[in-house]
């Protein structure tokens, strides 16, 4: 295990510092200045550049742009937010997005698991029914059409809830974009907890242990829902990533200053801000690439078949 | 009398089941023998019937701005934020017909806040859509199958380094190949498709090369390699017939997933541009103008939900009919 876990951590960071390396040469073979070449002479945007170290070979400014983001310094938005070091700003978004993303997990994660147990312990009848209307609706329509839909009632005709995000407010403000947000990994997970929990529930080892007399919480707790949420786990690493790094339309909808709101900023402006996409670029795939990680590591935990056979050979 | 006699007047029932019957007419008799797959096969074959036919038949182009000479004062009265009307329907329930200046005009989903009509802009989103859904089908064949079928045949130092490959591209977050795109690229269509094109041949090349390693190992791969088939011809002729059912069934799931992204795109304004639309951008402009006209945001988003259902009632029923389980047959 020990190894296999090295092994994959090793693998994650080799594979992050690849697609840094690939992003920052995207945006820095970019055409284009950072000079307004009007104003500055040609020996002055020359100096300028020696100074910047943009003359330097790019592994060399790979390295010293490496060496700042280690240290938690992105540099500065080039358009947005101007003259804001860019780590200040993300730090804020994070915090937004992960809050909210947060409560949606859960939420989604607690309930979904609740509905597709209540539907496979139902079987055929209302809450199995329901689950399944439940996931197909969450499936087919997009979150941020949820989002619409529960501003549009909840704020704006009965105005219970406020209509945009107000973090002086954040209890109240958190409803509707966690709500909206949780329902797609709800229904996901809904569907997969009762699919599984019913294959498992017609196996031969369940039908022994039912046979040896157990039953009841018990038979469901140890034997059916331990072996049926294994693969629930790989399908909600995804939806895991996708909430933490903010649900991007909802946080741009709802006005959340969070890191997908940012990140749209970044690129549905007139100018792009090619600083921001950097450093959200390598957060998103340093968080993406993360979560994969702790999932793949979760599974070995959750599995003692892959624990043993990652053991014996590798297969990482 | 005897003891046993043979019965008479009763169907003797063949067992279908396990009848010898050809592998695709079983397919085509298991996908219409439920319910879901003939529902979506119907709610796709309208959407894709609509938005063929939906655009010709409204009189209006998606781009046109509808309006009609005011008689008295001369002046052009542009059909702003018009609630969907019919009007004959119109006269026939509420006896009275419409009395203003659109009076002889049909908008069956209303027009927008310019005056252009929505059911024309609604389905000519939809042929967005759908033509989103055909690229995928393109990128998933040629791109995802072609390449795990040819990582998983090759296997060792060709597996491996494409497979390395397949990981950093895997690890990329699809919005951040998408904003790298638009520093290079003019926003639009164009910028949807090749995002598309370098995310979503993934998962396909996963499930093409799980296929092959499973297969290459048969024997009948062996014989045909002993009787001198090339490369090229035991990848395409001989295995890939043999991969076919999750193939189709990887298309059609990948399909939703290439609307939905579009969608998105358009929504948060790196898709398709103005005067074109998208059903992603019209749920935008619903959305923008939700307060005072909020009928505009509903037909997108049913199109958008019903093309969604549709496409995965199609994807659910091809994977139980191309692999049935030993039960369902």
């Amino acid at each position: 295990m020990k190894r296999y876990v090295i092994k994959r951590v090793l693998s994650a960071l080799l594979t992050l510092l690849l697609i840094t390396f690939l992003l920052f040469l995207l945006v820095r073979i970019m055409p284009g200045n950072p000079f307004p070449s009007e104003r500055m002479t040609a020996e002055a945007i020359e100096k300028k550049r020696a100074e910047m170290g943009l003359n330097d070979p790019i592994l060399v400014q790979f390295f010293h742009y490496m060496s700042k983001v280690l240290k938690g310094d992105f540099g500065k938005g080039t358009s947005l937010y101007y003259g804001a070091p860019i780590h200040t700003v993300l730090k804020k978004c994070l915090s937004n997005s992960f809050k909210i993303g947060g409560i949606a997990i859960l939420l989604g994660t607690f309930v979904g698991l609740l509905l597709g147990i209540v539907a496979a312990l139902n079987r055929d009848r209302f809450w199995d029914v329901f689950c399944s209307v439940f996931s197909i609706l969450g499936v087919c329509v997009p979150a941020y059409v949820f989002l619409i839909f529960l501003q549009y009632t909840f704020s704006y005709k009965l105005t219970l809830l406020p209509y945009f995000f107000d973090s002086t407010d954040f209890l109240r403000s958190t409803i509707i974009p966690s709500v909206s947000m949780s329902l797609f990994t709800m229904s996901t997970v809904a569907r997969f907890t009762r699919n599984e929990m019913v294959e498992v529930s017609d196996s031969d080892y369940v039908l022994l242990a039912e046979a040896k007399g157990m039953y009841g919480a018990k038979l469901i707790t140890r034997h059916v829902l331990r072996n049926a949420l294994i693969p629930v786990v790989t399908v909600l690493a995804p939806l895991v990533v996708d909430l933490l790094t903010g649900a991007l339309v909802v946080e741009k909808i709802y006005g959340i200053q969070g890191i997908g709101k940012l990140m749209v900023d970044a690129i549905s402006g007139e100018g792009i801000d090619y600083n921001y996409v950097l450093a959200l670029g390598i957060l998103y795939s340093a968080m993406y690439i993360g979560i994969m990680l702790v999932v793949d590591l979760l599974y070995g935990l959750l599995d003692p078949r892959i624990r043993i056979s990652a053991k014996g050979g590798d297969n990482g | 009398m005897n003891d046993f006699e043979f019965l008479k007047n009763r169907n003797l029932q063949t067992d279908r089941n396990f009848a010898s019957q050809p592998y695709w007419a079983g397919v085509f008799k298991r996908f219409f023998a439920k319910k879901r797959p003939v529902i979506g096969l119907m709610i796709v074959s309208v959407i894709l019937l609509l938005a063929v036919i939906g655009p010709m038949v409204s009189g209006y182009s998606y781009r046109e701005i509808s309006s009609v000479i005011n008689p008295e004062t001369g002046k052009q009265v542009v059909a702003r934020g018009i609630s969907p009307r019919i009007p004959w329907l119109h006269s026939l329930l509420g006896k009275e017909p419409y009395t203003d200046f659109f009076a002889e005009k049909t908008f069956l989903f209303g027009t927008d806040d310019l005056g252009r009509d929505l059911w024309t802009r609604t389905w000519y989103g939809a042929r967005v859509s759908l033509l989103i859904a055909f690229v995928t089908i393109f990128i998933d064949v040629i791109i995802g199958m072609t390449f795990g079928l040819i990582s998983g045949y090759f296997g060792g130092v060709v597996d491996a380094i494409m497979q390395r490959f397949v990981e950093v591209a895997n690890s990329v977050p699809r919005l951040v190949i998408v904003s790298v795109l638009a520093i290079f690229m003019p926003k639009g269509i164009g910028l949807v498709i090749v995002a598309l094109l370098l995310t979503e041949w993934i998962g396909m090349s996963k499930i093409a090369r799980a296929e092959m390693l499973k297969i290459k190992e048969l024997e009948y791969i062996l014989a045909s390699r002993t009787l001198g088939a090339g490369n090229f011809n035991i990848i395409f002729k001989d295995v890939l017939p043999n991969t076919i059912g999750p193939i189709i069934t990887q298309v059609m799931f990948s399909i939703p997933t290439a609307i939905f992204t579009e969608a998105f795109l358009s929504f948060v304004g790196v898709g398709i541009m103005l005067p074109q639309c998208s059903v992603g951008s019209l749920i935008e402009d619903g959305f923008n103008n939700i307060t005072t006209l909020p009928y505009q945001i509903i037909p997108p988003i049913l199109v958008l939900a019903f093309m969604m259902l549709g496409f995965n009632f199609i994807g659910d029923g091809l994977r139980e009919a191309l692999a049935p389980k030993l039960e369902d047959m």
